[in-house]
Protein backbone atom coordinates (compact mmCIF):
# COMPACT_ATOMS: atom_id res chain seq x y z
CA UNK A 1 0.00 0.00 0.00
CA UNK A 2 1.54 3.47 -0.79
CA UNK A 3 2.31 5.59 1.88
CA UNK A 4 0.49 8.74 2.14
CA UNK A 5 3.25 11.68 1.53
CA UNK A 6 4.38 13.46 4.13
CA UNK A 7 6.26 16.50 2.92
CA UNK A 8 6.54 19.42 2.94
CA UNK A 9 6.49 19.46 6.68
CA UNK A 10 5.70 23.07 7.52
CA UNK A 11 5.84 24.50 10.90
CA UNK A 12 3.65 27.98 10.79
CA UNK A 13 4.63 31.03 13.31
CA UNK A 14 5.91 28.21 16.06
CA UNK A 15 5.96 29.21 19.41
CA UNK A 16 6.53 27.27 22.72
CA UNK A 17 6.30 28.37 26.02
CA UNK A 18 7.00 26.16 29.05
CA UNK A 19 5.05 28.37 31.50
CA UNK A 20 6.75 31.86 31.35
CA UNK A 21 9.75 30.89 30.11
CA UNK A 22 9.54 30.97 25.79
CA UNK A 23 11.66 28.12 24.34
CA UNK A 24 11.34 29.21 20.51
CA UNK A 25 9.49 31.96 19.02
CA UNK A 26 7.40 32.56 15.79
CA UNK A 27 9.23 30.23 13.83
CA UNK A 28 8.75 29.34 10.23
CA UNK A 29 10.00 26.14 8.99
CA UNK A 30 9.44 23.52 5.79
CA UNK A 31 11.29 20.50 5.55
CA UNK A 32 11.21 19.08 1.77
CA UNK A 33 12.79 16.01 2.18
CA UNK A 34 15.78 14.75 0.24
CA UNK A 35 17.94 17.81 1.76
CA UNK A 36 20.20 17.11 5.21
CA UNK A 37 19.25 20.00 7.62
CA UNK A 38 21.28 20.75 10.77
CA UNK A 39 19.89 22.55 13.24
CA UNK A 40 22.70 24.84 14.66
CA UNK A 41 23.02 27.11 17.37
CA UNK A 42 24.44 27.39 21.18
CA UNK A 43 23.05 25.44 24.29
CA UNK A 44 19.58 26.71 25.38
CA UNK A 45 18.80 28.27 21.63
CA UNK A 46 15.36 26.25 21.49
CA UNK A 47 17.34 23.75 19.24
CA UNK A 48 15.69 20.05 21.00
CA UNK A 49 12.06 21.93 21.29
CA UNK A 50 11.77 22.79 17.77
CA UNK A 51 13.38 19.13 16.53
CA UNK A 52 10.57 17.81 19.20
CA UNK A 53 7.61 20.07 17.77
CA UNK A 54 8.23 19.32 14.21
CA UNK A 55 8.15 15.66 15.23
CA UNK A 56 4.96 15.86 17.21
CA UNK A 57 6.01 15.44 20.14
CA UNK A 58 5.31 18.91 21.51
CA UNK A 59 2.27 20.88 21.03
CA UNK A 60 3.27 24.27 20.31
CA UNK A 61 1.60 27.11 22.21
CA UNK A 62 1.03 29.20 18.77
CA UNK A 63 1.52 28.40 15.53
CA UNK A 64 1.03 25.20 13.48
CA UNK A 65 2.99 21.84 12.08
CA UNK A 66 1.48 20.42 8.96
CA UNK A 67 2.38 17.54 7.17
CA UNK A 68 1.42 17.81 3.15
CA UNK A 69 -1.21 19.86 4.65
CA UNK A 70 -2.59 17.55 7.03
CA UNK A 71 -2.65 18.34 10.57
CA UNK A 72 -2.25 14.83 11.20
CA UNK A 73 0.82 13.65 12.38
CA UNK A 74 2.49 10.55 9.99
CA UNK A 75 3.70 7.70 11.59
CA UNK A 76 6.54 7.06 9.11
CA UNK A 77 8.47 9.25 10.46
CA UNK A 78 11.20 8.76 13.49
CA UNK A 79 13.18 10.18 16.32
CA UNK A 80 16.82 8.93 17.87
CA UNK A 81 17.51 10.94 21.30
CA UNK A 82 20.30 12.06 22.86
CA UNK A 83 20.41 9.37 25.32
CA UNK A 84 18.61 6.54 24.10
CA UNK A 85 15.53 4.91 25.76
CA UNK A 86 15.81 1.01 25.50
CA UNK A 87 13.40 -1.68 26.46
CA UNK A 88 14.22 -4.27 29.31
CA UNK A 89 14.46 -6.71 26.46
CA UNK A 90 17.72 -7.78 23.87
CA UNK A 91 18.39 -5.14 21.34
CA UNK A 92 17.00 -7.80 18.64
CA UNK A 93 13.54 -7.46 20.94
CA UNK A 94 13.58 -3.72 20.64
CA UNK A 95 14.14 -3.33 17.23
CA UNK A 96 11.12 -6.02 16.77
CA UNK A 97 9.07 -4.03 19.21
CA UNK A 98 8.97 -1.16 16.96
CA UNK A 99 8.12 -2.64 14.02
CA UNK A 100 5.34 -4.67 15.95
CA UNK A 101 4.16 -1.06 16.45
CA UNK A 102 3.87 -0.29 13.49
CA UNK A 103 2.16 -3.16 12.37
CA UNK A 104 5.07 -4.60 10.79
CA UNK A 105 4.60 -8.69 11.70
CA UNK A 106 6.06 -12.34 10.73
CA UNK A 107 9.08 -13.05 8.16
CA UNK A 108 9.36 -9.29 6.94
CA UNK A 109 9.65 -8.49 10.67
CA UNK A 110 12.44 -10.77 11.11
CA UNK A 111 13.78 -9.27 7.63
CA UNK A 112 14.05 -5.71 8.44
CA UNK A 113 15.09 -6.38 12.32
CA UNK A 114 18.51 -8.44 10.90
CA UNK A 115 18.58 -6.63 8.31
CA UNK A 116 18.94 -3.02 10.52
CA UNK A 117 20.80 -4.77 13.23
CA UNK A 118 23.19 -5.58 10.46
CA UNK A 119 23.52 -2.50 8.88
CA UNK A 120 24.80 -0.50 12.35
CA UNK A 121 27.15 -3.34 13.15
CA UNK A 122 25.05 -5.31 15.91
CA UNK A 123 23.98 -9.07 14.70
CA UNK A 124 26.74 -10.49 16.94
CA UNK A 125 25.01 -8.88 20.00
CA UNK A 126 21.58 -9.46 19.26
CA UNK A 127 20.71 -11.74 21.53
CA UNK A 128 22.21 -9.40 24.31
CA UNK A 129 20.04 -7.08 26.50
CA UNK A 130 19.87 -3.31 25.40
CA UNK A 131 20.89 -1.78 28.64
CA UNK A 132 23.57 -3.48 29.68
CA UNK A 133 24.96 -2.16 26.06
CA UNK A 134 27.49 0.62 25.95
CA UNK A 135 26.11 4.22 25.14
CA UNK A 136 27.57 4.09 21.55
CA UNK A 137 26.25 0.45 21.12
CA UNK A 138 22.94 2.11 22.71
CA UNK A 139 23.07 4.60 20.03
CA UNK A 140 23.70 2.83 17.18
CA UNK A 141 20.41 0.47 18.50
CA UNK A 142 18.42 3.27 18.61
CA UNK A 143 19.25 4.17 14.93
CA UNK A 144 18.84 0.22 14.26
CA UNK A 145 15.24 0.59 15.91
CA UNK A 146 14.41 4.13 13.56
CA UNK A 147 16.02 2.31 10.11
CA UNK A 148 14.02 -0.95 10.33
CA UNK A 149 10.92 1.26 10.23
CA UNK A 150 11.74 2.70 7.28
CA UNK A 151 10.93 6.37 7.87
CA UNK A 152 10.40 9.35 5.36
CA UNK A 153 12.27 11.46 7.87
CA UNK A 154 14.77 10.81 10.60
CA UNK A 155 14.99 13.55 13.66
CA UNK A 156 18.13 13.00 15.68
CA UNK A 157 18.90 15.13 18.85
CA UNK A 158 22.30 16.01 19.87
CA UNK A 159 23.21 11.96 18.37
CA UNK A 160 26.83 12.03 19.01
CA UNK A 161 27.24 14.66 22.01
CA UNK A 162 27.59 12.09 24.39
CA UNK A 163 29.80 9.67 22.31
CA UNK A 164 33.29 8.96 22.84
CA UNK A 165 35.22 9.83 19.14
CA UNK A 166 35.16 6.51 17.94
CA UNK A 167 31.64 5.81 18.73
CA UNK A 168 30.62 9.23 16.99
CA UNK A 169 32.18 8.55 13.97
CA UNK A 170 30.56 5.04 13.88
CA UNK A 171 27.12 6.45 14.31
CA UNK A 172 28.22 8.89 11.85
CA UNK A 173 28.54 6.60 9.46
CA UNK A 174 25.41 4.60 9.78
CA UNK A 175 23.31 8.54 9.63
CA UNK A 176 25.23 8.44 6.49
CA UNK A 177 23.91 5.44 5.29
CA UNK A 178 20.31 6.02 6.26
CA UNK A 179 20.31 9.73 4.76
CA UNK A 180 22.02 7.65 1.29
CA UNK A 181 19.25 4.81 1.75
CA UNK A 182 16.32 7.68 0.48
CA UNK A 183 15.74 9.25 4.21
CA UNK A 184 15.38 12.88 4.95
CA UNK A 185 17.97 13.51 7.93
CA UNK A 186 17.06 16.42 10.28
CA UNK A 187 19.59 16.52 12.88
CA UNK A 188 20.36 19.27 15.92
CA UNK A 189 24.04 19.71 16.85
CA UNK A 190 25.85 22.15 18.74
CA UNK A 191 29.29 20.41 17.08
CA UNK A 192 30.50 22.39 14.09
CA UNK A 193 32.57 19.90 12.28
CA UNK A 194 29.31 17.08 12.66
CA UNK A 195 27.17 19.86 10.84
CA UNK A 196 29.56 20.61 8.32
CA UNK A 197 29.82 16.63 7.31
CA UNK A 198 26.49 15.86 7.90
CA UNK A 199 24.02 18.59 6.13
CA UNK A 200 23.31 20.41 3.48
CA UNK A 201 21.44 22.82 5.21
CA UNK A 202 21.92 24.77 8.50
CA UNK A 203 19.48 26.69 10.60
CA UNK A 204 20.69 28.81 13.08
CA UNK A 205 18.94 29.34 16.06
CA UNK A 206 19.67 31.99 18.69
CA UNK A 207 17.94 32.56 22.06
CA UNK A 208 14.82 30.97 20.33
CA UNK A 209 14.66 32.51 16.93
CA UNK A 210 15.11 31.67 13.78
CA UNK A 211 18.20 33.83 12.26
CA UNK A 212 19.17 32.20 9.15
CA UNK A 213 19.07 28.79 6.66
CA UNK A 214 21.34 29.02 4.63
CA UNK A 215 23.57 26.20 2.69
CA UNK A 216 26.29 24.73 4.27
CA UNK A 217 28.90 26.24 2.82
CA UNK A 218 27.62 29.83 2.85
CA UNK A 219 27.14 29.40 6.51
CA UNK A 220 30.15 28.76 7.17
CA UNK A 221 32.14 30.77 4.69
CA UNK A 222 29.80 33.64 4.82
CA UNK A 223 27.48 33.66 7.80
CA UNK A 224 24.64 36.41 6.99
CA UNK A 225 23.98 37.57 10.76
CA UNK A 226 26.71 39.21 13.85
CA UNK A 227 25.48 36.40 16.28
CA UNK A 228 26.23 33.56 13.61
CA UNK A 229 29.34 34.84 12.85
CA UNK A 230 29.84 35.05 16.83
CA UNK A 231 28.94 31.27 16.62
CA UNK A 232 31.01 30.35 14.40
CA UNK A 233 33.86 32.14 16.38
CA UNK A 234 33.27 30.61 19.79
CA UNK A 235 32.34 34.01 20.95
CA UNK A 236 28.59 33.68 21.71
CA UNK A 237 27.66 33.14 25.29
CA UNK A 238 25.49 30.29 26.55
CA UNK A 239 22.02 32.10 27.35
CA UNK A 240 19.85 28.90 27.89
CA UNK A 241 16.93 28.65 30.07
CA UNK A 242 17.15 26.79 33.36
CA UNK A 243 13.47 26.25 33.58
CA UNK A 244 13.43 24.87 30.26
CA UNK A 245 12.12 21.29 30.20
CA UNK A 246 14.24 20.16 27.57
CA UNK A 247 18.28 20.49 27.49
CA UNK A 248 18.23 22.82 24.57
CA UNK B 1 9.11 -16.49 80.65
CA UNK B 2 8.73 -20.45 81.47
CA UNK B 3 5.65 -20.44 80.13
CA UNK B 4 6.41 -18.96 77.02
CA UNK B 5 9.33 -20.88 76.29
CA UNK B 6 7.38 -24.30 76.69
CA UNK B 7 5.16 -22.74 74.28
CA UNK B 8 7.55 -21.45 72.01
CA UNK B 9 8.90 -25.28 71.81
CA UNK B 10 5.81 -26.90 71.59
CA UNK B 11 4.42 -24.46 68.42
CA UNK B 12 7.92 -25.69 66.98
CA UNK B 13 6.72 -29.49 67.31
CA UNK B 14 3.06 -28.76 66.12
CA UNK B 15 5.20 -27.09 63.02
CA UNK B 16 7.80 -30.16 62.92
CA UNK B 17 5.15 -32.82 63.37
CA UNK B 18 2.69 -30.95 60.58
CA UNK B 19 -0.48 -30.70 62.41
CA UNK B 20 -3.37 -31.42 60.49
CA UNK B 21 -5.34 -28.01 61.77
CA UNK B 22 -2.25 -25.98 61.73
CA UNK B 23 -2.01 -26.69 58.12
CA UNK B 24 -5.54 -26.27 57.19
CA UNK B 25 -5.39 -22.67 58.67
CA UNK B 26 -2.17 -21.98 56.75
CA UNK B 27 -3.61 -23.44 53.40
CA UNK B 28 -6.41 -21.52 53.70
CA UNK B 29 -4.66 -18.25 54.79
CA UNK B 30 -2.08 -18.74 51.77
CA UNK B 31 -4.95 -19.46 49.54
CA UNK B 32 -7.20 -16.43 49.81
CA UNK B 33 -4.74 -13.75 50.54
CA UNK B 34 -2.77 -15.43 47.19
CA UNK B 35 -6.36 -14.85 45.81
CA UNK B 36 -6.68 -11.09 46.43
CA UNK B 37 -3.40 -10.21 45.75
CA UNK B 38 -3.97 -11.59 42.06
CA UNK B 39 -7.39 -9.59 42.01
CA UNK B 40 -5.85 -6.64 43.22
CA UNK B 41 -3.22 -6.91 40.66
CA UNK B 42 -5.39 -8.05 37.65
CA UNK B 43 -7.10 -4.23 38.37
CA UNK B 44 -4.81 -2.33 39.92
CA UNK B 45 -1.22 -2.22 38.43
CA UNK B 46 -3.06 -1.37 34.91
CA UNK B 47 -5.06 1.18 36.58
CA UNK B 48 -2.40 2.60 38.47
CA UNK B 49 -0.42 2.54 35.28
CA UNK B 50 -3.07 4.15 33.63
CA UNK B 51 -3.33 6.98 36.28
CA UNK B 52 0.64 7.62 36.19
CA UNK B 53 0.67 8.51 31.93
CA UNK B 54 -2.84 9.42 31.19
CA UNK B 55 -3.35 13.28 31.76
CA UNK B 56 -7.43 13.61 32.68
CA UNK B 57 -9.36 15.97 34.84
CA UNK B 58 -9.45 15.19 38.34
CA UNK B 59 -6.00 13.43 38.54
CA UNK B 60 -4.55 14.86 40.95
CA UNK B 61 -7.35 14.74 43.02
CA UNK B 62 -7.30 10.44 42.17
CA UNK B 63 -3.85 10.24 43.56
CA UNK B 64 -4.51 12.16 46.43
CA UNK B 65 -7.47 9.89 47.40
CA UNK B 66 -5.86 6.47 46.28
CA UNK B 67 -2.76 7.65 48.98
CA UNK B 68 -5.86 8.59 51.41
CA UNK B 69 -7.09 5.16 50.57
CA UNK B 70 -3.57 3.67 51.61
CA UNK B 71 -4.95 4.40 55.37
CA UNK B 72 -8.56 2.53 55.07
CA UNK B 73 -9.65 1.16 57.99
CA UNK B 74 -10.02 -2.76 57.55
CA UNK B 75 -12.23 -3.02 60.07
CA UNK B 76 -15.02 -0.18 58.20
CA UNK B 77 -14.13 -2.33 55.00
CA UNK B 78 -14.92 -5.57 57.11
CA UNK B 79 -18.26 -3.83 57.65
CA UNK B 80 -19.17 -2.43 54.62
CA UNK B 81 -18.46 -5.93 52.74
CA UNK B 82 -20.56 -7.53 55.78
CA UNK B 83 -23.67 -4.80 54.81
CA UNK B 84 -22.95 -5.85 51.01
CA UNK B 85 -23.15 -9.53 51.69
CA UNK B 86 -25.45 -9.65 54.24
CA UNK B 87 -28.60 -11.75 53.25
CA UNK B 88 -30.67 -8.03 53.07
CA UNK B 89 -27.81 -6.31 51.02
CA UNK B 90 -27.76 -5.86 47.59
CA UNK B 91 -25.18 -9.07 47.29
CA UNK B 92 -27.17 -10.65 49.31
CA UNK B 93 -28.20 -13.62 46.78
CA UNK B 94 -25.10 -15.04 46.42
CA UNK B 95 -24.78 -16.77 49.63
CA UNK B 96 -21.49 -16.10 50.24
CA UNK B 97 -21.26 -14.15 53.88
CA UNK B 98 -18.51 -16.53 56.10
CA UNK B 99 -17.47 -18.36 53.41
CA UNK B 100 -13.62 -18.10 52.35
CA UNK B 101 -15.42 -15.73 49.45
CA UNK B 102 -16.14 -13.14 51.26
CA UNK B 103 -12.98 -12.70 52.65
CA UNK B 104 -11.46 -12.64 49.35
CA UNK B 105 -13.71 -9.65 48.35
CA UNK B 106 -12.65 -7.64 51.84
CA UNK B 107 -9.16 -8.65 51.33
CA UNK B 108 -9.08 -7.43 47.36
CA UNK B 109 -10.84 -4.29 48.50
CA UNK B 110 -8.32 -3.58 51.43
CA UNK B 111 -4.99 -4.08 49.17
CA UNK B 112 -6.11 -2.59 45.81
CA UNK B 113 -5.62 0.52 46.81
CA UNK B 114 -1.70 0.06 47.79
CA UNK B 115 -1.32 -2.11 44.48
CA UNK B 116 -3.00 1.14 42.80
CA UNK B 117 -0.61 3.56 43.93
CA UNK B 118 2.41 1.89 44.21
CA UNK B 119 2.07 0.40 40.66
CA UNK B 120 1.72 4.56 39.96
CA UNK B 121 4.50 5.91 41.87
CA UNK B 122 6.50 3.00 39.86
CA UNK B 123 5.54 3.42 36.41
CA UNK B 124 5.31 7.21 36.78
CA UNK B 125 8.78 6.91 37.37
CA UNK B 126 9.56 5.43 34.69
CA UNK B 127 7.37 6.98 32.27
CA UNK B 128 9.40 9.96 32.46
CA UNK B 129 12.20 8.46 30.78
CA UNK B 130 9.71 6.44 28.28
CA UNK B 131 7.65 8.93 27.38
CA UNK B 132 8.76 10.82 24.28
CA UNK B 133 10.49 7.12 23.24
CA UNK B 134 6.84 6.00 22.90
CA UNK B 135 5.37 8.71 21.85
CA UNK B 136 7.68 9.23 19.11
CA UNK B 137 6.94 5.21 18.32
CA UNK B 138 3.04 6.09 18.20
CA UNK B 139 2.54 3.73 20.81
CA UNK B 140 -1.28 3.81 22.12
CA UNK B 141 -2.59 4.22 25.27
CA UNK B 142 -3.44 0.74 26.17
CA UNK B 143 0.17 -0.31 24.63
CA UNK B 144 2.08 1.65 26.62
CA UNK B 145 0.25 0.60 30.01
CA UNK B 146 1.46 -2.82 28.92
CA UNK B 147 4.75 -2.04 28.05
CA UNK B 148 5.74 -0.42 31.03
CA UNK B 149 3.87 -3.00 33.00
CA UNK B 150 5.93 -5.47 31.47
CA UNK B 151 9.26 -3.65 31.14
CA UNK B 152 8.58 -2.94 35.19
CA UNK B 153 7.38 -6.42 36.00
CA UNK B 154 10.38 -7.32 38.84
CA UNK B 155 9.55 -3.89 40.65
CA UNK B 156 5.92 -4.46 40.67
CA UNK B 157 7.05 -7.91 41.89
CA UNK B 158 7.40 -5.62 44.94
CA UNK B 159 4.08 -4.18 45.21
CA UNK B 160 2.50 -7.66 44.62
CA UNK B 161 4.51 -8.89 48.02
CA UNK B 162 3.13 -5.68 49.52
CA UNK B 163 -0.16 -6.64 48.79
CA UNK B 164 -0.10 -10.12 49.88
CA UNK B 165 1.85 -9.09 53.44
CA UNK B 166 -0.85 -7.31 53.99
CA UNK B 167 -3.83 -9.24 53.00
CA UNK B 168 -2.12 -12.05 55.11
CA UNK B 169 -1.84 -10.15 57.67
CA UNK B 170 -5.12 -8.86 57.86
CA UNK B 171 -8.12 -9.96 61.19
CA UNK B 172 -10.41 -6.96 61.24
CA UNK B 173 -11.89 -7.00 58.02
CA UNK B 174 -11.25 -11.02 57.62
CA UNK B 175 -12.94 -11.93 60.92
CA UNK B 176 -16.28 -9.47 60.42
CA UNK B 177 -16.85 -11.34 56.94
CA UNK B 178 -15.64 -14.47 57.63
CA UNK B 179 -16.68 -14.99 60.88
CA UNK B 180 -13.50 -17.46 62.17
CA UNK B 181 -15.84 -20.50 61.43
CA UNK B 182 -13.25 -23.32 62.39
CA UNK B 183 -12.52 -25.22 58.95
CA UNK B 184 -14.34 -23.09 56.89
CA UNK B 185 -13.17 -19.41 57.34
CA UNK B 186 -10.45 -19.49 59.80
CA UNK B 187 -7.04 -18.20 58.88
CA UNK B 188 -3.98 -17.39 60.38
CA UNK B 189 -4.81 -14.29 62.09
CA UNK B 190 -8.07 -14.92 63.05
CA UNK B 191 -6.86 -18.31 64.25
CA UNK B 192 -4.02 -16.49 66.19
CA UNK B 193 -6.28 -13.70 68.01
CA UNK B 194 -8.52 -16.71 68.95
CA UNK B 195 -6.36 -19.27 70.13
CA UNK B 196 -4.59 -16.43 72.44
CA UNK B 197 -8.10 -15.51 73.83
CA UNK B 198 -8.43 -19.14 74.76
CA UNK B 199 -4.88 -19.41 76.06
CA UNK B 200 -4.14 -22.14 73.53
CA UNK B 201 -0.12 -20.78 73.15
CA UNK B 202 1.41 -22.81 71.20
CA UNK B 203 -0.90 -23.27 68.36
CA UNK B 204 -1.06 -18.97 68.19
CA UNK B 205 2.51 -18.73 68.12
CA UNK B 206 3.13 -21.36 65.97
CA UNK B 207 0.43 -19.63 63.37
CA UNK B 208 2.63 -16.93 64.15
CA UNK B 209 6.14 -18.28 63.42
CA UNK B 210 4.92 -19.74 60.14
CA UNK B 211 2.81 -16.28 58.94
CA UNK B 212 6.30 -14.44 59.83
CA UNK B 213 8.22 -16.89 57.62
CA UNK B 214 6.19 -16.59 54.54
CA UNK B 215 6.93 -13.52 54.62
CA UNK B 216 10.49 -13.39 55.01
CA UNK B 217 10.81 -15.96 52.25
CA UNK B 218 8.43 -14.09 49.88
CA UNK B 219 10.92 -11.24 50.51
CA UNK B 220 13.87 -12.86 50.20
CA UNK B 221 12.56 -14.26 46.60
CA UNK B 222 11.73 -11.10 45.06
CA UNK B 223 14.88 -10.13 46.83
CA UNK B 224 16.61 -12.21 45.01
CA UNK B 225 14.36 -11.49 41.57
CA UNK B 226 15.37 -7.81 41.59
CA UNK B 227 18.90 -8.46 41.61
CA UNK B 228 18.94 -11.11 38.85
CA UNK B 229 17.25 -8.70 37.01
CA UNK B 230 19.08 -5.57 37.81
CA UNK B 231 21.65 -7.72 36.32
CA UNK B 232 20.33 -9.10 33.59
CA UNK B 233 18.78 -6.21 31.81
CA UNK B 234 20.26 -3.51 33.22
Amino acid sequence: MAKPPIFPIDGRGLTVRFGRVTAISDIDLSIHGTRRLAILGANGAGKSVLLRTLHGLIQPTEGTVTWCGSPLRPPDQAMVFQRPVMLRRTALANVQYALDVHGVEGNEREMRTREALKRVGLTAIANRQARVLSFGEQQRLALARAWALRPRILYLDEPTSSLDPTAATEVERVIHEIQVAGTTIVVTTHVLGFARRIADEIVFLHKGRLLERTPVDRFFSNPQTPEAERFLKGELPWDGISRRSFGD
Amino acid sequence: MEDLSASFILALRLIAGGDEELREIVALSLEVSLASTLFACIVGLPAGAFVAIRPFIGRRAVIVTLNALLGLPSVVVGLLVYLLLSRAGPLGQLGILFTPQAIVIAQTILVLPMVIALARQFVDDAWHEYREQLMSLGVSLARAIATLLWDLRYSLLTVALAAFGRAASEVGAVMIVGGNIDGVTRVMTTAIALETTKGDLPLALGLGLILILVVLALNAAVFAVREWSLRRHG
